[in-house]
């Protein structure tokens, strides 16, 4: 059996105390523990991309990072995107280019987008295609997915 | 399960007493292989908060020593006049996707040695050295000696991979890495690391349970052709879900022959 021990952990700005395992993804703890369910669990072996994350600045799948060992580093998930109730840029660019089917594996695509216009804000299609090769979508919407970046960072100054 | 986190390696030399104690670098293998139910150690210790495994030295006499604990995404930004660090870099940039290569690190690959991963083939032709770490002192093992076969290497229990050295530049040499994969970020079906002057040192990859080198190959046609070859033949390649064995031995000869032509491109006419 895993002990149990008390973890905190701060994501989107604010700090959870958590109980958990010591073994427990920082995915599980999103979603059993803190009750933010954006993050999806596909894979559960870091080939999706469905439960990517920003903590700090930098991508990670949260499935293959253990809560216990995010210490003082920032959590960002896509529940923290939004300012409020105004959808960011990359948000807006996926609905309004319909770059969005089932949508399980669109909160994944949101942090991948989020973090390349972030470092990169005029990437083009090849850098577009590079930072989104991590993230998989089954019902095979790329097309909109990348065309809906690539009007993002046409319309960027 | 125990999980630790020191910050200095002394107190994580302490903490890995015990058969069951595991490091914790990256977690970009090791969290999936205990998620899939593979391994359950009873103790992780991270090294993710002891600061001298990081950082990029460069050192007197030319060799660059490299922190176990740098990531993937760091090595990849690398641009240094030196044809080993070269090739890291260019291994680093093919490894896995962009967020594991955000966390995923040079110690912690090489330590789970996975025969299809792209350090062992790239250290295995700069001919790296390996610093190893316990609580009765460093050693230092020459790459070749590191790998043992597929998931295994020479890494006792108690022990820490601290950092890999490369050696110092050579003038006139250029190194390149092939990789063939079924998609981008997906491990190789077979790759090629070389390191080009008059001659190559070639490593081969994905091929057999670790790299396998060849030294002072001659790059005409004819040699290259010839070595590709043999070196097809040497080699022990799994049939597994991406390629077949017989696949395997078909494409070294090319891909022997890509990453020298690549690496011949990257060589500094002499000033």
């Amino acid at each position: 059996m895993n002990n149990v021990f008390p973890i905190r952990i701060t994501v989107n700005g604010e700090t959870h105390e958590v109980r958990a395992s010591p073994s427990a993804t920082l995915l599980e703890v999103l979603r059993e523990k803190i009750g933010l369910t954006g993050t999806k669990h596909g894979c559960n072996h870091g080939v999706c991309g469905a439960c990517t994350v920003l903590i700090g600045d930098k991508l990670a799948r949260s499935c293959l990072a253990l809560a216990a060992d995010i210490g003082e580093r920032k959590v960002t998930t896509v529940e923290g995107i939004a300012a409020g109730r105004e959808l960011s840029a990359v948000q807006r660019a996926l609905i309004e280019s319909g770059a969005i089917q089932c949508g399980f594996c669109t909160p994944g695509f949101v942090i991948a987008l989020t973090h390349l216009f972030a470092h990169n804000p005029r990437p083009d299609r090849e850098t577009i295609r590079a930072a989104l090769s991590g993230n998989l979508c089954r019902c095979s919407g790329y097309v909109k997915i990348v065309g809906a970046a690539e009007r993002l960072a046409e319309a960027r100054p | 399960m125990e999980f630790i986190s020191p910050t200095t390696l002394d107190e994580a030399y302490r903490a890995l007493t015990g058969d069951e104690a595991r490091c914790l670098a990256g977690g970009q293998s090791l969290v999936a292989m205990m998620n899939l139910g593979l391994v359950s150690p009873s103790r992780l210790v991270s090294l993710r908060k002891i600061e001298s495994l990081r950082g990029i030295t460069p050192r007197p006499g030319g060799s660059v020593r490299i922190g176990a604990m740098t990531t993937h995404a760091e090595l990849a930004a690398l641009d240094v006049p030196n044809a080993a660090v070269t090739l890291l870099a260019s291994a680093a940039r093919v490894v896995a996707y962009p967020a594991v290569r955000m966390q995923g690190t040079l110690g912690g690959s090489i330590a789970h040695a996975d025969p299809a991963a792209d350090y062992p083939v790239a250290l295995t032709a700069a001919e790296a050295e390996i610093e190893i770490g316990s609580r009765y002192g460093t050693r230092t093992v020459p790459v070749c000696g590191f790998f043992r076969g597929m998931f295994e290497t020479t890494l006792q229990q108690g022990e820490i991979v601290i950092a890999i050295v490369l050696p110092p530049a050579a003038p006139g040499v250029g190194a390149a890495y092939e990789k063939l994969s079924i998609v981008a970020g997906d491990f190789a079906i077979a790759s090629v690391a070389a390191m080009v002057g008059n001659t190559a040192n070639i490593a081969i990859g994905g091929c057999g349970p670790k790299p396998l080198f060849a030294a002072g190959i001659g790059v005409t046609e004819d040699a290259l052709s010839a070595a590709g070859k043999r070196l097809a033949e040497e080699c022990d390649p799994p049939s597994d879900q991406r390629a077949s064995e017989g696949y395997r031995r078909k494409i070294i000869p090319t891909l022997v022959r890509r990453a020298v032509r690549k690496a011949q491109t990257g060589i500094k006419a002499p000033q």
